[in-house]
Parts: structure tokens; C-alpha cells; sequence
């Protein structure tokens, strides 16, 4: 016992500071792909280039976009532009509201140089309703429906002792009777879909849905097919998504903070 | 073990024989399905078990049937080394009636992958003695084969009427039926467990999975190589690499590429850090499910530097990302190798000290003794594999039986198998530590022996037609097969990944059975079997 507690002593504390400081990915973590602005169309990748399918558009027609929540961040695509016309970001902080939020667009110029499009307006007068009602402490029913388990190791991780979400007031609970909403992992296999429907109805009012990774974003991977819905809204009403293939664990920290209102969503 | 040539005899008055699919392999096209019964036994008595079952839909080829390869692999406890072949046992069936006598009774190994077949293409095995659906759930309509070709991959079917799952009932004064899932208490992946109990005791314990089922096999066809290995890569976040590198050697082998020296070490060292990440987290887990949280926080970190240095080497804390068929994407810095060196030397202080406070707390030690047992011959007759096979006694490793990446290449790379006996949690616990301990071991050597050259070989955009390709890896779990095959065109015609996970779940009940319902979750833990790539 007292050798544990030396231990425990010596060792001091692990845990990060995140959000209130940076999350500090190493050199060739690869973030969220984006056209670089002035980019020359023609120097984009192909959409054949994703094996997810994110990206649409391209050489001769009007748009060029990308959807952050189909994303795998595998970077095939920025090794497979030209000029570095495509680059990866570093930004962890990719989660929003809407589903349409995670679609970066551009469009070419009279000189056939990118421009990014205008995103969706932002839903920041329902978030400070949520935020005034579960803003505080937050507990939250883990649901997979029928993820690569990644995310769910993920969510994991964020109990311990480096992430630690419980010093945020975030804590995961056993029932969904006790939570205040359900964080979800995975694209909602036929097999499941019953399952994720009653686990939701079983959460009292009001509640939060949040949707991480790829799969629970849009399908992602798997699509949509025999054995799967194709992501979680299409059979609950998603509050947040979380964007990643799995996203780090600073990025799930920072969609379950925006799912509550606490803070508000960056800029693509 | 007979040699190549005597089990050619044996099964020269049923089959066609020829090699392949790789140079070593055999071969055995049965004249009739109906000899599969007679084929297995003669198998069965050389010495080998079932690897794998694979079916295919070969109606639109010149062949028009469905085919079933019986996939064995040497298996003799007696003889070591055990040669590096598989036997493939290959039955073709008419679409409109596909039928053939089951082997599940004599090959317990066998009965997932026949229901499996069942359900995804239509095939019936007659005589199995349990032939409920198991990849398809409740309101699946019947007679839709989604493995079929002519089944297309966006289909939904409605979901219609059904009566309850029929589970075993167990009927008797004071028997209780507990049932647990599919969602579960902690943050898990979902199955169905229903116990039957009478006070605490288990009597019974049936696992229903295959809730995450994705329909990955049949989303893969019909992909480039490089696209499908992206999904095999995502049959498991915590079998990435292993996934991953099955898919690529097997499209390798399609292709006749030669990967570079330098990208094999690079990819054992995925592989063997990928193992440490799980093997130190899981020791923590079966300290959660044993609750001693001390031991579970020090998993958790341990786990989590592995991790985060895996993320500086690959850009991932999964490791995705740094295989490509071909080789690797990435190269392995001076200063790379340096954190990795420094993150192994941490782990092995807080693995040797986490032990030995395990080994010394005897509410723990009390927990995991005799708990969860599976006897050595189950565990032969289910083909069990990895952790759970080696700590009831089997000596079986896939990295030296059916060497891979860069294993057995220089002597300090091959692998030294450790095997336990008890067959109960702590012996699972234990192996798992001298694991761990002979993976930071490997990836010394592996950091000390970094060949120069290049990363990668050029991999051509389409595979030649129609080839197959077969790999054994040693994923964290046990050993997973991978069959893929090319189409046509050079695309996926079709791909099977038998998981470790998938051939050691059949293990976990009975294992249960030991021991008493509130133990249940520290034997699920000692085993730490993914659902995903079970379920795919």
C-alpha cells in the first residue's frame, strides 16, 4: 500500500490540460484534408483517389468537396495532388452540429483557382438552450452500434488517467436510465438498429445524441448496405458529430463539450 | 504427421490434387461433396485442423456453382516444427440445390463456419446439429443470400415478423435465465449473453453475436486493392495492423511482389507493437474485471504510451495508415527509433512492477485462480488460437508456424512461444506478460536490425486474374486467416478474414461455465476477443 502511494507520488501528475491547452498531435498525425486556398482546380485529385468515397466533384464541373465525416484521414489524397494542393491539416477540433458542416467545398475562379464556399450557418442559439440545461455535469450512455471497436477504445482512453474527461464533469454510465445522453460509435448494423432505438427511448428527456467517427457520422467505411443504416441519423436526431476514423481523443473531448454548448465550433 | 506425399495417397481416390495456392500448399478437388466427411477424417488423422472455411458464388464463371474450400493447416502436438503448408479441400456445389453432409459433430471447429455459409449463401450441411442463423438476426427474410453475386450490396430488405430467437433452455427447480446485452454496462462492443443459472453457479451460458455485422466481405468486392485494403484494415481498430498486413500479403502473393527487407521489419514492428499496446491494456482489463483499479489505471497508461509513441511512428494511435500493399509509407528516424527504445524500457519497468503487485495481492490472485478454465482438449477441438489456446497448453504461434513479415529471418527474430498450463485467468494473465516481455524483446532486435533499401515495391493498380492468396498472421488475438481472391478484372472477387476472435468465442462459454456469474466479465477479459472482426 504505502509503496503504491510513493509510487503514485513520484510519478506525479499525467494528466494533459486539454481544453484549456492545445492538443499537441505529434509530427505525422494526418488531420482533416483541405484544398489550399488559390489552389489550381486541375492539381485536385480524382474522388476515385478516396477509398471512402469523400470526395465529389472535380475536373470540369463546379465544385470540388469534401466530406470531413466520411473522411478515413488516410491521406491518399493529399499524396495524390499536385502542388501540395491538397494538404492535411493539424486541427483536432472538426466537430459540428450539423452533418452539412463537415463538407468543405470550393469552387474555381475565373482563373480555375479554388475558393472555399460558405459553410452552413452555425446553430449557436439552440446550443446555448442545451448548454443551460446539461452545460454542467454530463453523464453519458456509451451505444455502439457497430463500430471497428477503435472508437470505443477511444472513448476508453478518455477514462484514463492522461484524459481523464471525469475532471470535466463527463462520465459514463452503466444505464442509459441514469444518462443524460448517448454517445454512439459505429454505422448502425441491421442487427442493432432495434437495440440503438430502445437504448435512446430509454435516456429521459431532455437528451443528447452524439455521433463519433466516421461510421456514426455518415456511414463512413461500411456505407450504407444489407447490414447497415449508414450512420446514426438516420435513425436518432444527432446534437453533435464527431468526425474521424477513430478521432483522437482530444477531438472526442471536444465534440461532447460542443454537443452541451460549452464550447463553440472552429472554422473549417 | 505423414509427409506432402503420403496425404497425397490419402486423398488421391477422392480428388484431383494439385498445388497451390501458394507453391507449398495442396490442393484436393473432391469429385463429390458428399466425400467432404471422409476427406476430413483422413485430414483430421494426419494431424491437421480446420483453419478456415471459404465460400464462394462462382455461378457466373464457366464453372456455374458455389464452392466450399476446407482450409487445414498442421495442427500435431507431437512434432515440431510444424511445415508451413495448408490443405484445401475443395467441394463444388449446384446453386439450385446446394447441399452437402455437415462436418460440425467431428469438427466442432466447424460449426460457426457452416452456419456462417448457411446464412450468407444458402448452403445447407445436413446432419449439423444446430443450424439456427448466426450472422442474420431475427426478421431476415428467408431464402436472401446477401453473399450471393446476383444479391446486390445496397439491398435492404424490410425487417419482417419474428418469433424470439430460440435460445437453449435450460428447465429445472431454481434455474433462472440471466439475460445480458447486446448493449452492455461498460464501454464493450455489443453481443448477447444469456445465462442460465441457479444461485450464482452458470450452468449454462449462450452467446448470440454477429450485432455488428457490417457486411465488410460484401462491400469489399468488386474494390481496387488499395480501396479494399483500407476496409480489411477496419475489420478491427485493435487488429488494424494484423487485418491490414493479412490483406496485403495475400494481395502480394496474388501479385508475385517481393516487399522490401527494410518495409517487412517496419511492419513487424507495427505488428509487435500493436500486440504490446493490447497485451499491457488487457492485463489492466482483467485487473478492472477483477476490481483492482490500481492495476487497471497502470494498464491503461501503459497501454496509452504505447499508443502515443505508435502515433509519433505512424501518424495513428491504431497504427492505420503505414501499410500499403507493396511494403509501407513511412521510414523509421534515428530519433523515432530512440522513443521507441525509451517507451519499451518504461513499459517493461511498470509491466515487472504491476506484476509482481499482482502476484502479491492475494484478493486478486484469489479472483483469477481456477476461474474460467478451458481444458487443453477443448481448446483442440475447438480450434482455439493465441492467448487463450497457448495458456491451456497448445504451442501454436502462427508467426513460427506460418512465418510472416520479417519473422524467422535472422534467429533473433524468430519467435520464442510461451505456453502456460492451468488454463484459467491467471494463466492467461501470466502468458500475456511473458508475451508482452518476448514483443519488446522482438522489437529490440527489430530496431537493431533495420535493413537499408526501399520501402515499398510497385504493386500494380489490378492483380492478376482470378489468383488467390492465403496468410496466416498472429494478430494480438491468436492467429487470422486471410483469403482473398482476384476477379476478372484484378479487383476483389472475393475476400474471407477468419478472425482469431472468430474461432476462440465458442470457447468463452464454456469457460463460463466454470466458474460463477459475477466472474463472467473477468473471464470475458481474459480472453479480450473483439466482436468486430468475429462479426465483420
Amino acid at each position: 500500500m504505502l509503496t503504491a502511494l510513493l509510487r503514485s507520488l513520484r510519478t506525479g501528475v499525467v494528466t494533459i490540460r486539454y481544453p484549456d491547452e492545445p492538443a499537441q498531435p505529434p509530427e505525422r498525425f494526418r488531420g482533416a484534408p483541405r484544398v489550399r486556398p488559390r489552389a489550381v482546380i486541375t492539381a485536385l485529385p480524382p474522388p476515385s483517389v478516396c477509398p471512402s468515397g469523400a470526395i465529389v466533384g472535380g475536373a470540369g464541373q463546379s465544385r470540388y468537396a469534401i466530406d470531413r465525416g466520411r473522411c478515413l484521414y488516410c491521406g491518399r489524397c493529399a499524396e495524390a495532388s499536385l502542388d501540395g494542393a491538397i494538404e492535411l491539416g493539424r486541427q483536432v477540433e472538426l466537430s459540428a452540429r450539423k452533418r452539412e458542416s463537415l463538407v468543405v467545398e470550393v469552387a474555381p475562379d475565373a482563373e480555375g483557382r479554388a475558393v472555399a464556399l460558405p459553410g452552413p450557418p452555425r446553430g449557436e442559439d439552440v446550443a446555448e438552450q442545451i448548454r443551460r440545461t446539461l452545460g454542467r455535469s454530463l453523464q453519458l450512455r456509451h451505444l455502439d452500434s457497430g463500430s471497428c471497436n477503435a472508437c470505443d477504445w477511444e472513448l476508453t482512453a478518455l477514462l484514463n488517467p492522461v484524459y481523464d474527461v471525469r475532471r470535466l464533469g463527463i462520465d459514463f454510465v452503466a444505464s442509459p436510465r441514469h444518462a443524460d445522453g448517448v454517445i454512439v460509435t459505429g454505422p448502425v448494423t441491421r442487427n442493432l438498429e432495434l437495440a440503438v432505438r430502445r437504448t435512446y427511448q430509454a435516456v429521459p428527456e431532455p437528451r443528447v445524441v452524439i455521433a463519433v467517427g466516421g461510421c456514426a457520422c455518415s456511414g463512413g467505411i461500411v456505407g450504407r448496405s444489407y447490414a447497415s443504416a449508414g450512420g446514426v441519423a438516420e435513425v436518432l436526431p444527432v446534437d453533435a458529430f464527431i468526425p474521424g476514423c477513430p478521432p483522437r481523443p482530444e477531438a472526442i473531448i471536444f465534440g461532447i463539450l460542443l454537443a452541451v454548448g460549452r464550447v463553440t465550433e472552429r472554422q473549417p | 504427421m505423414p509427409s506432402m506425399q503420403g496425404l497425397e495417397q490419402r486423398l488421391a481416390s477422392w480428388a484431383g490434387l494439385e498445388r497451390g495456392p501458394r507453391p507449398q500448399d495442396l490442393t484436393a478437388r473432391l469429385h463429390r461433396a458428399e466425400d467432404v466427411p471422409a476427406a476430413v477424417a483422413e485430414l483430421c488423422a494426419a494431424g491437421m485442423a480446420l483453419a478456415t472455411l471459404v465460400a464462394t458464388d462462382e455461378e457466373a464463371t464457366a464453372d456455374r456453382d458455389l464452392k466450399l474450400r476446407y482450409i487445414f493447416e498442421p495442427a500435431s502436438h507431437s512434432l515440431r516444427p510444424l511445415p508451413d503448408i495448408f490443405v484445401t479441400l475443395l467441394a463444388s456445389l449446384d446453386p439450385a440445390r446446394p447441399e452437402l453432409p455437415s462436418i460440425a459433430v467431428e469438427v466442432p471447429a466447424a460449426n460457426w463456419h457452416e452456419r456462417e455459409a448457411q446464412d450468407l449463401f444458402g448452403i445447407v450441411f445436413s446432419g449439423h446439429p444446430d443450424p439456427r442463423p448466426l450472422v442474420v438476426h431475427d426478421g431476415w427474410p428467408k431464402g436472401r443470400y446477401p453473399l450471393r453475386k446476383k444479391f446486390e450490396a445496397g439491398q435492404r430488405p424490410p425487417v419482417e415478423p419474428a418469433e424470439e430467437f430460440p435460445h437453449l433452455l435450460v428447465e429445472g427447480e431454481g434455474v433462472l435465465e440471466v439475460p445480458v446485452g447486446p448493449i452492455h454496462a461498460g464501454i464493450i462492443e455489443p453481443g448477447h449473453f444469456r445465462f442460465s443459472t441457479v444461485g450464482e453457479s452458470v450452468l449454462n451460458l449462450e452467446a448470440r453475436l454477429f450485432y455488428t455485422h457490417r457486411g465488410l466481405e460484401k462491400r469489399i468486392e468488386g474494390m481496387t486493392t488499395i480501396d479494399a485494403f483500407h476496409v480489411a484494415e477496419r475489420m478491427c481498430g485493435v487488429c488494424s495492423v494484423a487485418h491490414g498486413l493479412g490483406f496485403c500479403e495475400a494481395a502480394e502473393q496474388i501479385a508475385r511482389i517481393e516487399v522490401p527487407g527494410r518495409a517487412r521489419v517496419l511492419r513487424t514492428l507495427a505488428l509487435e507493437l500493436e500486440r504490446l499496446y493490447n497485451h499491457v491494456g488487457d492485463i489492466g482489463n482483467i485487473a478492472a474485471g477483477a476490481s483492482y483499479h490500481y492495476g487497471t489505471s497502470a494498464g491503461l497508461r501503459m497501454k496509452e504510451a504505447i499508443q502515443q509513441v505508435g502515433e509519433r511512428f505512424t501518424g495513428h494511435r491504431f497504427l492505420r495508415g503505414l501499410l500499403v500493399p507493396g511494403g509501407v509509407r513511412f521510414d523509421l528516424s534515428a530519433e523515432l527509433a530512440r522513443s521507441i527504445e525509451a517507451a519499451i524500457a518504461a513499459t517493461a519497468e511498470a509491466l515487472a512492477d504491476l506484476k509482481e503487485r499482482i502476484e502479491n495481492n492475494p484478493t486478486v490472485i484469489d479472483r483469477l485462480d481456477t476461474t474460467g478454465l478451458l481444458s487443453l482438449p477443448d481448446a483442440i477441438a475447438l480450434g482455439v488460437t493465441g492467448v487463450g489456446a497457448r495458456a491451456s497448453g497448445v504451442d501454436r504461434d502462427a508467426r513460427r508456424d506460418h512465418p510472416h513479415a520479417a519473422y524467422g529471418s535472422t534467429s533473433d527474430l524468430e519467435v520464442v512461444v510461451v505456453t502456460e498450463s492451468d488454463g484459467d485467468v491467471h494463466a492467461r494473465l501470466n502468458l500475456r506478460a511473458a508475451e508482452a516481455r518476448e514483443s519488446m524483446r522482438l522489437i529490440r532486435a527489430l530496431l537493431a536490425s533495420l535493413p537499408s533499401g526501399p520501402l515499398r515495391a510497385a504493386m500494380p493498380e489490378a492483380l492478376p486474374p482470378w489468383g488467390i492468396g492465403l496468410a496466416a498472421i498472429e494478430s494480438p488475438r491468436g492467429a487470422a486467416i486471410h483469403w482473398l481472391r482476384s476477379d476478372a478484372a484484378g479487383r476483389v472477387d472475393r475476400y474471407h478474414l477468419r478472425s482469431a476472435s472468430y474461432a476462440n468465442w465458442p470457447a468463452v462459454p464454456l469457460a463460463a461455465q466454470t466458474s460463477i456469474i459475477p466472474d463472467f466479465p473477468l473471464v470475458n477479459k481474459s480472453f479480450e476477443l473483439c466482436y468486430s472482426c468475429t462479426d465483420r
